[in-house]
C-alpha cells in the first residue's frame, strides 16, 4: 500500500511539473474530418499567446470615399482582389526589349513604378487581399467616425501646418537632409509601419515579429528594424523624454492586450499629431492565423474627435530579414547631390556668356 | 527495515517510469546544477532582462594602455590627437584595458594584420560605429549600451539600444542564410544550462571594435551564454574567419544585469545624429 | 585530578601568551626619529629613549589588522635633510659634528629667510640676482631651492618645507639613503644607457627647452611630483608635501601620494601576474606579499616617460616596508635594471607618522605655470623677431 501511494505521489508530482503541462499549440489533436474547435493558445503564465511572425498588408486603404459603406459584399471583394492580381500579372510580363527611352520628365504614369521608373512592380508587395474583420470585407481600416474618414483637423492643427509651411517657404525640398521624409532618411518606415498605430505601408515589408515574456511584449517591425518594447505595468517616462515609436505601457483586459502609447518623438508626426498624441491599441488573437488589431487615435489639439480603426494581422511563414536601410542609403545622398549638380548647372547657364 | 527498502525501491522505479514516459528531469548525481539558484523558464535559465558589458572591449579587444585618442597624427615630440578629435580632449581618450581575447592576441594572417593597421590609420572614415551603422556580432554585445533579451517558450530575441539593432535567434534552424546582413543570422539551442548561438551570413562591413579589428563575409561566430548567478551571464564568443585569421579565437567576459528599478532600454536610434556628418556637405548651403 | 590538569594547562597558556607578546618587541629594529617639520613626531624624550640601548627600550607591540598582518595604515611623511647619494667627505653614518652642522644650518637659514623683508628694498636687477644667505657652506637642499627660480624669486621660504632633521636609522644619523653599493652612490650607467642618454640629449638639443609642453619636466606638466614622491621608489622631493596615506585591506595595500594625488594600488595574493608588456601605467604595476612582518612589493611595467634616473622599460623596483615603532615605518628599496645600471642598488629611508591632514593636490587644474612658461617664451620669440626686423 505504502509503495503504491509513494508511486502515486511521484506520478502526481511529475504531472504537476511545468514541462508536462503542454501549452495548447497549433498541433491538431482532433481526428481528421472533424472541424476542430479552436482553443486560444496561451503562454506559460496563462496569457493569450500573440507570438510569431505576422503581416498586415492589405488592399484596404485607411479611409474610404465619402458616402460609401464600411462593409463590401463578398463579390465586390473578389472583384477587387481579382483586379489586383490581373494587374500584377500584366505588370509582371516581360518588358519590350525594343521600347524607347521614357520621354524627358517621365511618361506621366502614376504609382511607385511610374513616371521616371522608380520601383519596378517586382519590388512591390502591397498585399493581395481585402481586409476581413469578423467575417466582413472592409472598405476602410477606419471604423470610427462612421464615415470612415480621418476627422477634420482642429484650428490649432491648421495653424501649426501654416507655420510649418511658412518656415519652409524659403527652402527647397532638396536643400537639407532634414527636409526629406523620414523614410528617405531611413529614420522610420514608409507610412506608419511601426507607429503606433501599426499600419500597412502599401509597398512591402509589412512584417512583424512578436515575442512575449512575463512582463514584456516585444514587437519587431521589419521596416526599419524598429523594436517596440511594451512594458506590462510600469511607469510612464518623464514628459521630456520623447522616443521614436513613443513609450508603450500594456495591460491585459481579459484576453485582449491593451497598449497605451504617448511621449512620441517630436519629429514623428502622425497626420500632424505628435506632442499630445496618444494611441491606444488592442490586440486580440482571433484564430490560429489571425490577430485582430484595433487602434484609437486621440489628440484634441490635432483632431476634432478621437478616431479608430481595425486591421487584421495574418500569420506568415516567411522569415523576417534585416532591413538595414541607413547602411545602404544611397538614395538620400544621391537625391541631395543630384539637386546640387542641377543647381551648379543652372548657375553656369545663367552666367553671362564669355 | 526491509519494508522501507522495498518501498523506496518501488517509489524509485515509479519515478524512473514516469521520467521515461513523460520526459521529466530525473535528478541524478552529477547532473544537478551547482551554484546559486537561477531563475528558470521552462526548465532552462531565464535570461530575460537588461544586460550590459562593463569593459573596454569596444575600444580594443586586445590588452592596451590608455592613449590620447583613436585618431592620431605625428607631433613634434610624440604623436598627438588628429585635428578632427582634438577638441574632445580627455573625452576622446581611450581608456586602458586588460583585453578580452583568450591568449592575448588576435591571430591575424599577414594581410589581415596589414588591413587592421590601415583601418586604425583611417579610423575616422572607416569605423562603421561612427556612422551609426549596425554594429554586427559580437560587437553589439559589448557596446557601451545595454541590450534586452526577450526569451519565451517559443522565441529568443535580443534588442540592442545602440542603433536599435536587433537579432532574432531562430530556435529552429531555417537553413543557410538567404542573404548576408550586418547582424547575421542566428540559430540558438540549449546545451545543458548554456544557450549556444551559431551566427553566420555576415557582410564584411562591420568591425569588432574601435581599433580596426575586422573580418570578411566568411565570419562565423559561436556564442555561449551561461548564467552564473541571477545577475551575471558568462559570455563567450568563438570567432572563425578563414580569410582573415590563422585559426579560431575566443573572447570572454561577464555580462552584468542592469539592476536599477525601472531599468529599460533608452532609445539611441542615432541615424538622425549623423546626418550632418554624412550629408552636411550636400546641403544647399553648408553649415558654417 | 581534573582540576589539576586544567590548572597546569591554564598556566602554560598564560605563560605562552606572555612570551609571545614579548616577541615582536625583541625583533623590532631600533632606530630613532626622523622628524619632518610639521609633524608631531616622537618627542625628544622618546627619541632619546629609542637611541638608548635596546634593553631599556619601551615595550611596543606590532599593531595588526583584523587578518593578523602588520598595520601600516595612517598618514606618513618621508621629508628629511638626508640626500639620496652620499656627499664627499661623508661615511655611512654622519659624525655628530656633521649632523649638527646640517641641522643647525637648516634652522639658521629658515630663521634668516623668515625675517621680514625690507619694505624699502629695490626691485631685483634685470635677469635676477642670487639672494643672500647666512655665511657658511650651503646644504645640498639650499642648492636645490636656489635652482628653483632663486634668482628671480621662485619659491619664498614660506612655501618650502623640506624637513628639519637628517635620517636616523637604528638611532644613527645617515649621510645618504643609498646603502649598496657601499660607497653610498648610485652605480654607473651601462654603455647602453649612456647611449640612450646621448640620444635623448641630441633629440632635446634639436629643440629649445621651451618649445613644446612635452619638453618640460613631468612635475611642471603636472604628471608626477617633483623628484619621485610616488615612484616607486618613494623618495622625498626636498620641497614640500612629502605626505602619504596608507590604507590596507585583505588583498590590497593602497598608498596615496599627496603630490600629485597619485594612488598606488598594490595587489596582494598568490598567483598574481604583472600585466602584458603593452600595458605600462604611471607608477608601474605593483604586486605585494608578506615576508614575515615585512611587506615586500615588486613593481614593473613603468610608463615609458617615467624614466627613474634614466631607467628603461626593464626597470624593476622592490620595496620593503617594516613597521618599526608606533610612529615609524622603515622603508628599503632596491633598483634593478641591467640595461641601465651596471649593478642593482639599494637605499633605506623612513616614513614618520604625521598628525597633519592630507590636502588635495589639484596640480593640473591650477597649472598656470606651464602655459605661462610657454607663452612667455613665445612672446620673447616674437619680440626678438621684431627686433631683428627693425634694427635700432
Amino acid at each position: 500500500m505504502k509503495a503504491l501511494s509513494a508511486g502515486l505521489v511521484v506520478v502526481a508530482a511529475a504531472l504537476a511539473s511545468p514541462q508536462l503541462v503542454r501549452t495548447a499549440s497549433d498541433r491538431d489533436q482532433t481526428p481528421v474530418g472533424i472541424a476542430k474547435p479552436w482553443m486560444m493558445p496561451r503562454t506559460a503564465d496563462g496569457k493569450p499567446d500573440l507570438q510569431g511572425t505576422w503581416n498586415n498588408a492589405t488592399l484596404t486603404q485607411l479611409e474610404r470615399p465619402e458616402g460609401s459603406s464600411l462593409v463590401m459584399s463578398a463579390d465586390e471583394a473578389a472583384r477587387m482582389e481579382k483586379g489586383f492580381s490581373e494587374r500584377v500579372e500584366r505588370l509582371s510580363e516581360a518588358s519590350d526589349p525594343n521600347r524607347p527611352a521614357p520621354p524627358k520628365g517621365g511618361d506621366g504614369s502614376t504609382g511607385a513604378a511610374g513616371n521616371v521608373g522608380g520601383y519596378n512592380n517586382f519590388w512591390i508587395d502591397p498585399g493581395d487581399r481585402v481586409a476581413r474583420v469578423n467575417g466582413e470585407y472592409r472598405r476602410s481600416l477606419i471604423v470610427d467616425p462612421p464615415n470612415g474618414r480621418v476627422p477634420t483637423p482642429t484650428p490649432e492643427a491648421r495653424k501649426r501646418t501654416q507655420q510649418r509651411l511658412a518656415l519652409n517657404k524659403g527652402r527647397g525640398q532638396y536643400d537639407h537632409p532634414e527636409m526629406r521624409p523620414l523614410a528617405e532618411r531611413c529614420l522610420m518606415s514608409f507610412g506608419s509601419n511601426a507607429g503606433p498605430p501599426m499600419l500597412p505601408n502599401y509597398f512591402y515589408n509589412n512584417n512583424y515579429q512578436i515575442v512575449q515574456t512575463k512582463d514584456h511584449v516585444m514587437i519587431l517591425v521589419e521596416m526599419v528594424h524598429d523594436v517596440r518594447v511594451i512594458r506590462i505595468g510600469g511607469e510612464r517616462l518623464p514628459k521630456q523624454v520623447r522616443r521614436w515609436t513613443g513609450d508603450s505601457i500594456g495591460r491585459w483586459e481579459g484576453d485582449t492586450l491593451v497598449v497605451e502609447t504617448t511621449n512620441f518623438h517630436p519629429m514623428q508626426s502622425f497626420r500632424g499629431a505628435s506632442e499630445n498624441l496618444k494611441v491606444t491599441e488592442r490586440f486580440t488573437r482571433t484564430g490560429p492565423e489571425t490577430i485582430l488589431y484595433k487602434f484609437t487615435i486621440e489628440d484634441p489639439t490635432t483632431f476634432t474627435a478621437p478616431w479608430s480603426g481595425e486591421v487584421p494581422f495574418n500569420r506568415t511563414d516567411e522569415l523576417i530579414y534585416e532591413y538595414a536601410c541607413h547602411e545602404g542609403n544611397y538614395a538620400l545622398s544621391n537625391v541631395l547631390s543630384g539637386e546640387r549638380s542641377r543647381e551648379t548647372r543652372e548657375a553656369e547657364r545663367k552666367k553671362p556668356q564669355q | 527495515m526491509r519494508n522501507t527498502l522495498r518501498n523506496a525501491l518501488l517509489a524509485l522505479s515509479g519515478a524512473i517510469f514516469m521520467a521515461v514516459v513523460f520526459h521529466t528531469a530525473l535528478p541524478v548525481a552529477g547532473q544537478a546544477p551547482a551554484g546559486p539558484r537561477l531563475p528558470r523558464l521552462g526548465g532552462k535559465p531565464d535570461l530575460n532582462g537588461i544586460w550590459q558589458a562593463m569593459n573596454t572591449a569596444n575600444w580594443d579587444l586586445e590588452a592596451h594602455a590608455a592613449r590620447p585618442a583613436l585618431a592620431m597624427r605625428p607631433g613634434p615630440i610624440v604623436p598627438v590627437p588628429a585635428k578632427e578629435v582634438l577638441a574632445f580632449g580627455a573625452v576622446g581618450a581611450v581608456p586602458g584595458g586588460m583585453g578580452v581575447v583568450e591568449g592575448g592576441e588576435i591571430p591575424y594572417t599577414p594581410e589581415g594584420l596589414k588591413k587592421k593597421k590601415e583601418n586604425q590609420d583611417n579610423w575616422l572614415t572607416r569605423d562603421p560605429e561612427i556612422k551609426c551603422y549596425l554594429p554586427g556580432v559580437p560587437r553589439a554585445n559589448y557596446m557601451p549600451f545595454p541590450f534586452q533579451i526577450f526569451q519565451s517558450d517559443k522565441a529568443f530575441a535580443i534588442a540592442y539600444e545602440f542603433a536599435g539593432a536587433y537579432r532574432n535567434v531562430y530556435l529552429k534552424d531555417p537553413g543557410p542564410p538567404q542573404v548576408d546582413s550586418w547582424m547575421g543570422q542566428s540559430v540558438g539551442r540549449w546545451e545543458g544550462d548554456t544557450f549556444v548561438i551559431d551566427a553566420n551570413g555576415f557582410i564584411d562591413q562591420s568591425w569588432f571594435d574601435r581599433s580596426g579589428n575586422h573580418h570578411s563575409e566568411a565570419l562565423k561566430v559561436t556564442e555561449r551564454y551561461t548564467m552564473v548567478d541571477p545577475n551575471h551571464i558568462n559570455y563567450e564568443a568563438t570567432i572563425e574567419d578563414k580569410n582573415v585569421f590563422t585559426r579560431p579565437w575566443k573572447i570572454s567576459f561577464p555580462l552584468y544585469r542592469r539592476m536599477e528599478k525601472g531599468a529599460r532600454l533608452n532609445q539611441f536610434k542615432c541615424v538622425e545624429f549623423v546626418e550632418e556628418l554624412m550629408y552636411g556637405h550636400l546641403r544647399k548651403t553648408p553649415v558654417q | 585530578m581534573k582540576y589539576r590538569s586544567v590548572l597546569s594547562i591554564g598556566t602554560l597558556a598564560v605563560a605562552t601568551a606572555v612570551v609571545c607578546s614579548l616577541g615582536p618587541v625583541a625583533a623590532a629594529p631600533r632606530f630613532g626619529g626622523n622628524e619632518s617639520s610639521g609633524g608631531g613626531q616622537a618627542t625628544p624624550a622618546a627619541a632619546t629613549a629609542q637611541k638608548a640601548a635596546p634593553a631599556t627600550a619601551k615595550l611596543w607591540t606590532m599593531p595588526r589588522t583584523a587578518d593578523g598582518k602588520p598595520d601600516l595604515q595612517g598618514t606618513w611623511s618621508n621629508a628629511t635633510l638626508t640626500p639620496l647619494e652620499r656627499l664627499p667627505g661623508q661615511g655611512l653614518i654622519l659624525t655628530d659634528a656633521q649632523t649638527a652642522q646640517i641641522e643647525n644650518r637648516t634652522k639658521e637659514v629658515a630663521a634668516f629667510r623668515d625675517a621680514p623683508s625690507d619694505p624699502n628694498r629695490p626691485p631685483p636687477v634685470k635677469g635676477g640676482e642670487d639672494r643672500p644667505l647666512p655665511p657658511g657652506e650651503p646644504t645640498f637642499i639650499e642648492r636645490i631651492s636656489a635652482s628653483a627660480g632663486g634668482k628671480v624669486g621662485g619659491y619664498n621660504n614660506f612655501w618650502l618645507d623640506p624637513g628639519e632633521r637628517v635620517l636616523r636609522i637604528d638611532g644613527k644619523p645617515r649621510g645618504a639613503m643609498v646603502i649598496d653599493p657601499p660607497d653610498g652612490r648610485v652605480p654607473a650607467l651601462t654603455p647602453e644607457a649612456r647611449t640612450r642618454a646621448m640620444q635623448r640629449a641630441a633629440r632635446t638639443k634639436a629643440f629649445g627647452e621651451f618649445d613644446h609642453p612635452e619638453l618640460r619636466g613631468l612635475a611642471e606638466r603636472c604628471l608626477l611630483s617633483f623628484g619621485s614622491n610616488a615612484g616607486p621608489p618613494m623618495v622625498p622631493n626636498y620641497f614640500y608635501n612629502n605626505n602619504y596615506q596608507i590604507v590596507q585591506t585583505k588583498d590590497h595595500v593602497m598608498i596615496m601620494t599627496e603630490m600629485v594625488h597619485d594612488v598606488r594600488i598594490i595587489r596582494m595574493g598568490a598567483g598574481l601576474e604583472h600585466p602584458p608588456k603593452p600595458v605600462r601605467p604611471w607608477l608601474g604595476d605593483s604586486i605585494g606579499r608578506w615576508d614575515g612582518d615585512t611587506l615586500v612589493v615588486e613593481t614593473t611595467n613603468f610608463h615609458p616617460q617615467q624614466q627613474y634616473r634614466g631607467a628603461s622599460e626593464n626597470l624593476k623596483i622592490t620595496e620593503r616596508f617594516t613597521r618599526a615603532g608606533p610612529d615609524q615605518i622603515l622603508y628599503r628599496f632596491t633598483v634593478e635594471d641591467p640595461t641601465t645600471f651596471v649593478a642593482p642598488w639599494t637605499a633605506e629611508s623612513a616614513f614618520n607618522r604625521t598628525e597633519e591632514m592630507i590636502y588635495e593636490y589639484a596640480c593640473h587644474e591650477g597649472n598656470y605655470a606651464l602655459s605661462n612658461v610657454l607663452s612667455g617664451e613665445r612672446s620673447k620669440e616674437k619680440r626678438d623677431a621684431e627686433k631683428i626686423k627693425k634694427p635700432q
